[in-house]
């Protein structure tokens, strides 16, 4: 039994930093891919064939329904060749990107009907369809929600410290192993998630009032 | 191949017993998430500000400050701080129970709130009690709204439960991992672990839809039969009060 040791605390903060940098850039990085994968999969499923929504909303449930955990270990074990951080960013991207279709469904179908019908009228292609009229007015009342499941990607970011990528979980663990000191660690590594994801969430809620939600 | 599935079927009660490792953590984890999203949600309804006040800190400490964390102070740091030591399984259920409760504590307010005003006042009206209120007019319909977010709620639950595998507690993950070191065959393992969390989690949602039915039939809305397969694992948009 001992108690908060405030020297170990300090002396591991540099190097939780550090972690939380690589934390920070997974974060970004796996937003953009689920941001710009998830609107992908909300196009497709609008395919007017069968044999194209059929497999794309499959693949999307058994992805959304099973483990990260799982398929971040499962990825790193089966392609050993690429870097942990690679795969790390590529299977939260991906894990998300089933959830933000589902965020940009809701964002399309939200826009009047009229909308599709006048485009139809004007016998504009399909592609300028989406390009002109639908996606600028789906994607900007689906922003705020995408800020929100980038926060929650950046809350399992410590996953990633299973597949031996350095970001902040995993120099906690280490320092934490090394030198006995898990109180401080884990204290500090907690503080720092509050510290970033609350003022982020509070802006979230703002934005979203704002956008009138 | 083979060898995978005759090496399954050799540490078959290994596996089994896994398996219900991770069941017991769901069970008991979504449990202590609905005992605490109740407390916490019908406290931030309070009038006091003390007790509105208090829940508000404690749902955003635990919202705040990451699961894994959680789990892995419960794990690592307690002992060390407290001398006191909890099994793998039983940090886990802590771990589980109390961020999810946090999280469902949002869905409870919301679903509250959400009941039309004029229900609360006819329910004043007619001289209820507050308690008699609450447990005749507002939850049954309140409840009605909470399921389908507590169904997303308890999928995620069991989607953390894999974490069991890093504190070492002998949960399904663990036991997979296991065979396929003994075998080497890392496809059909992490197949199979998906396969299975997949049939898990459906089965999960049956269930909740069932419950969803009967809370519906309840308050005299009638649903057809076809809406009990739909899955529903992906969240709604409107993530009322902010993030997850």
């Amino acid at each position: 039994m001992n108690t908060f040791d405030r020297s170990a605390a300090g002396e591991a903060l540099p190097l939780l930093l550090e972690g939380f940098r690589v934390t920070l850039l997974a974060t970004v990085l796996g937003t953009l891919l689920a941001a710009v994968l998830g609107l992908a999969i909300a196009v497709a499923n609008r395919a007017p064939s069968r044999f194209v929504t059929v497999p794309v909303k499959a693949v999307m449930e058994f992805v959304r329904a099973t483990p990260l955990l799982v398929q971040l270990v499962g990825a790193a074990a089966l392609f050993t060749s690429v870097e942990p951080l690679t795969i790390g960013i590529v299977v939260l991207g991906v894990h998300y990107a089933t959830y933000t279709s589902e965020v940009y469904r809701a964002g399309i179908d939200g826009v009047p009907k009229g909308q599709w019908e006048a485009c139809r009228a004007l016998s504009l292609t399909p592609r300028r369809t989406w390009q002109a009229v639908i996606l600028p007015q789906a994607v900007r009342n689906v922003l705020p929600a995408l800020g929100n499941y980038a926060i929650s990607m950046f809350k399992e970011t410590p996953f990633l410290a299973v597949i031996t990528v350095h970001e902040m979980v995993f120099e906690a663990r280490s320092y934490g192993a090394d030198h006995f000191a898990y109180t401080e660690v884990f204290t500090l590594a907690g503080l720092v998630f509050l510290v970033a994801s609350y003022p982020t969430s509070l802006l979230m809620r703002k934005l979203e009032k704002r956008l009138g939600h | 191949m083979s060898d995978f599935f005759s090496t399954l079927l050799d540490e078959l009660p290994q596996v089994g017993s896994g398996l219900w490792v991770t069941v017991q953590a769901t069970v008991l984890g979504s449990l202590l998430a609905l005992l605490l999203s109740f407390a916490l949600g019908l406290a931030a309804g309070s009038g006091l500000l003390l007790v509105r006040g208090f829940s508000r800190i404690v749902v955003e400490f635990f919202r705040g400050t990451s699961l894994y964390i959680q789990l892995f102070w419960l794990y690592y740091a307690m002992p060390q701080l407290t001398g006191y030591e909890l099994t793998p399984l039983l940090c886990g259920v802590v771990a589980f129970g109390l961020n999810y409760g946090a999280y469902g504590s949002e869905i409870v307010r919301g679903a509250i709130n959400s009941v039309p005003r004029a229900q609360y006042e006819a329910a004043v009206a007619l001289n209820m009690t507050p308690l008699h209120r609450m447990r005749k007019v507002i939850l049954p319909q309140a409840w009605v709204q909470m399921i389908p977010s507590f169904t997303n709620l308890l999928i995620q639950l069991l989607k953390c439960t894999p974490l069991l595998w890093l504190i070492s507690a002998a949960d399904f993950m663990t036991t997979i991992e296991h065979i396929r070191s003994l075998t080497g065959e890392t496809l059909t393992a992490y197949l199979l672990l998906l396969a299975v969390y997949f049939v898990l989690a459906y089965a999960l949602t049956l269930l909740m839809n069932l419950l969803e039915r009967s809370a519906k039939r309840r308050l005299g809305l009638h649903t057809g039969a076809r809406g009990l397969l739909k899955t529903r694992t992906a969240e709604a948009v409107a993530t009322a009060g902010g993030a997850r």
